[in-house]
């Protein structure tokens, strides 16, 4: 359209700069938890996830092995050769020293005098010789300062804890099913009542019909904090107390204005002819809903499945009130999140790791029907 | 029984039966209670007519009833009522103690502040976004990407949003990107340009903008034979253009505070608790959410904008700034004003993000907060139900609107 009258190739490439860097600004964060859920906890404390891709300098605090066993006679003198790393890493030591006061005195293959002839020389890949008489060359290892480039590091460690170590405080095995559990019966079983309540809304004719679809309106918009006394009261008054039956009813009863609405306001816009000619052959209410307008209506039953889907996983609150009691046998993925912020808001790889568990499920759904999300959104609040 | 098995008999029975509710019942009335034959045929089939609605709808009704319109009514009750005195109707007491807490008033100005700022931020860059990636060949993967945080909970962006936040002391290297950041402005002329500059300018405008928004509200009332619209709205009128006025003033005010404030460069700061803006840190966050949201509906509203009234702005020679401000804007300000309102009902229920980051410390309560906090820790069901109270009414406004806006499309 631009391009009819005058097309500006300069803005149109400042159009394009500018929304890659909104692109860039708005997955930033996101790939920065992704990244940091595949390094080694001390990576993500010494060096910030950007720097993920480039060698991280740490300083590190080493040991040589214990000399009573590994130290041999030389010269009459006793010495200790080994690498600081146990030769396991490609760590490259930038400078080193022997005393916490000093941690650059030394650089890689000079000889550090600890007097009375003791010296120790350590190189850049981490390779060391101790040398001294056989009191000083004793008891525990010499520790040695340095501070070391490690190469970047990439480790499916973190899933390995989160997802099958079976820890009880870290683990999201359970959690995760447990979330699973909540989710599907709590996104089905709306569906089926709401799609036959839209269908008495769109094509039946009765009186309070206007009444009632206002007041589903009305209920659309109620804070569902509002509910969270009366139900929980009702819950366990009538014995369901707090449990898997709590939450699906709950989550179903939240769930069924926006579900009616949105299926109501989709078989509104079937086109009529079918469903009277449907009826002049014969055809009853109920098959006329299950045959003709139910199938019509995928499209509109995928995005509620999908908002449901979504909305039901990535619950909080209900779970908090409805689910999870003081045993926390029945915990879900974002409450196990928050636990974690809680007592393990430091260890990064752990929570960023969890974090990434718990998205990664609605973020597939997401890429995997954005186009039903996409239509139920527009269906849900344009007018 | 596992609880695997367990839902997946609950989806069985649960989907059996209702379709099995639905179908028996359907039989009942058909072949028992009024078959369509025999002498009443007709009267038969009416009466069948009138009830099969009410078959459909029952147990949608019944869900609706118990979950959503029992507990508000029950809600209001309660907080009308005393938990430690066995349930005795104690009046407003329970308000008058809530009206009494700074912990509430402290709820209520962040909650007017999330109120102003998310969806307005969330509304002009999902316009922004819908805009630019409207004619861009990879348009459409671009919102994808800036849709994708709708899908992540609000748990999880709350520890995205943590890590970027992240502080470490000052002799280590920062982790959280926002501390990198803060920390490579030193003072200079850059630091100038970006953290008093620019800030001044964002807030400036905002002020023209509340302004023009508050002027056009009054203007009708000094010239009302033109436009009428009655004077019943003067009230209204000039209610809006006093918050108008009042939040230029805060703005203005603000201007002031970012002149004169002594910025700690060098030094890393713990973002979330800093009075008053570590709220906006927090904001950031549904910002970031929303966004995607705002675009997509938005972008649905400009492709649908019909192409001769652009083609004859072009022709009349409008630049895109002209194009965009006086022939788009007007045509999808209804739009807009639904994403408002419904980015709007997503704030007033803010509740998961504040919970997971600072769970209400350093001053960033907000009402949905609060009332679990009076729930489920103070166990006072009096002044929880009282705070829920003030959501529903705070949401009031946007209901009766809707449904006067189905009742009006419905006609």
């Amino acid at each position: 359209m631009d391009n009819i009258a005058g097309s500006k190739s300069s803005l149109n490439w400042a159009v394009q700069l500018s929304v890659l860097a909104l692109v860039l600004l708005w997955i930033f964060p996101t790939v920065g938890l992704l990244i940091s859920s595949f390094r080694t906890a001390d990576q993500i404390s010494t060096s910030g996830w950007w720097r993920a891709m480039f060698p991280a300098e740490q300083n590190l605090v080493l040991r040589t092995a214990g000399p009573d066993e590994t130290r041999i006679e030389r010269d009459g003198k006793f010495v200790v050769e080994g690498n600081l790393f146990d030769g396991g890493s490609e760590a490259v030591i930038s400078v080193w020293g022997i005393s916490s006061k000093e941690i650059s005195a030394y650089r890689p293959d000079e000889v550090a005098d600890m007097g009375d002839g003791e010296t120790i020389m350590v190189q850049a890949n981490g390779n060391y010789t101790w040398t001294g008489s056989e009191e000083q060359i004793s008891g525990r290892g010499q520790r040695v300062f340095a501070t070391a480039k490690t190469p970047p590091e990439i480790t499916l460690d973190n899933y390995k804890t989160v997802l099958i170590s079976g820890s009880t405080t870290d683990s999201m095995a359970k959690a995760f099913f447990n979330t699973l559990t909540v989710t599907l019966p709590a996104t089905i079983i709306p569906i089926v009542i709401a799609a036959f309540a839209a269908y008495a809304l769109a094509w039946m004719d009765f009186r309070g019909r206007a009444l009632l679809i206002a007041f589903v309106v009305a209920l659309l918009v109620v804070p569902l904090q509002l509910a969270l006394i009366p139900l929980l009261r009702l819950h366990l008054g009538i014995g369901i107390g707090k449990g898997y039956l709590g939450v699906w009813l709950a989550h179903t009863g939240f769930g069924l204005p926006l579900a009616i609405y949105l299926l109501r306001n989709y078989m509104v816009g079937l086109p009529r002819d079918i469903i009277e000619n449907a009826k002049v052959d014969g055809a009853t209410d109920f098959q006329i809903f299950t045959k003709i307008i139910l199938p019509l209506s995928f499209p509109a039953l995928a995005s509620f499945a999908i908002f449901q889907f979504l909305w039901t996983w990535n619950d909080l609150l209900v779970a908090k009130v409805f689910l999870i009691d003081a045993t926390g046998e029945t915990t879900v993925m974002t409450n196990q999140i928050v636990e974690l912020l809680g007592t393990r808001g430091g260890n990064w790889e752990i929570l960023a790791t969890a974090a990434f568990v718990s998205i990664a499920v609605p973020l597939f759904v997401f890429f995997a029907m954005q186009k039903y999300l996409v239509r139920g959104l527009l269906a849900g609040s344009v007018k | 029984m596992h609880p695997a098995f367990q839902g997946l008999l609950t989806i069985l029975i649960g989907v059996g039966g209702c379709v099995g509710y639905f179908y028996l019942s359907n039989q009942f009335l058909d072949k028992v209670l009024f078959p369509p034959k025999g002498a009443n045929a007709g009267r038969n089939i009416n009466r069948a007519g009138m009830i099969r609605p009410w078959l459909f709808l029952f147990p949608a009704i019944l869900a609706l009833g118990l979950y959503l319109a029992y507990p508000v009514l029950e809600t209001l009750r309660l907080s009308l009522t005393d938990r430690s005195q066995g349930g005795v109707f104690v009046g407003l007491a329970n308000y008058e103690q809530m009206f009494g807490e700074p912990k509430f008033w402290e709820a209520m100005r962040n909650n007017m502040m999330w109120l102003i700022v998310v969806p307005a931020a969330a509304t002009a860059f999902g316009l922004l976004a819908a805009q630019l990636t409207d004619r861009i060949k990879w348009g459409s993967i671009a919102k994808s990407l800036i849709f994708m945080p709708m899908a992540i909970s609000f748990v999880g962006a709350a520890v995205i949003f943590k890590l970027v936040y992240d502080t470490r002391p000052v002799d280590q290297q920062q982790i959280g990107v926002l501390n990198a950041v803060w920390l490579s402005f030193e003072g200079g002329l850059g630091s100038v340009l970006f953290l008093q500059i620019t800030p001044v300018i964002i807030l400036l405008s905002f002020a023209g903008i509340v302004a023009y928004a508050g002027y056009i509200f009054v203007r009708p009332i000094f010239s009302s034979e033109e436009e009428g619209g009655g004077l019943g709205f003067i009230p209204l009128r000039l209610l809006v253009a006093a918050g108008a006025a009042y939040l230029v003033f805060l703005s203005l005010r603000s201007i002031l505070g970012i002149l004169t404030f002594n910025y700690p460069y060098g030094v890393p700061q713990t973002w979330l608790t800093i009075p008053f803006w570590n709220n906006f840190f927090l904001m950031v966050v549904l910002i970031w959410i929303q966004t995607g949201f705002a675009m997509v509906i938005l972008s649905a509203a400009i492709r649908g904008i019909p192409e001769e009234t652009i083609e004859a702005a072009i022709i009349d020679g409008a630049n895109p700034f002209q194009i965009f401000f006086k022939i788009k804007m007007p045509q999808i300000m209804s739009t807009i004003v639904v994403v408002w309102t419904t980015i709007t009902l997503v704030v007033l229920k803010v509740f998961d993000i504040v919970y997971a980051m600072t769970n209400g410390q350093w001053e960033t309560q907000v009402l949905a907060n609060y009332m679990f906090d009076k729930l489920f820790r103070a166990n006072d069901w009096g002044v929880g139900s009282a705070a829920a109270i003030i959501i529903m009414i705070l949401v009031s406004p946007i209901l009766i609107w809707n449904v006067y806006s189905a009742r009006k499309e419905m006609r």
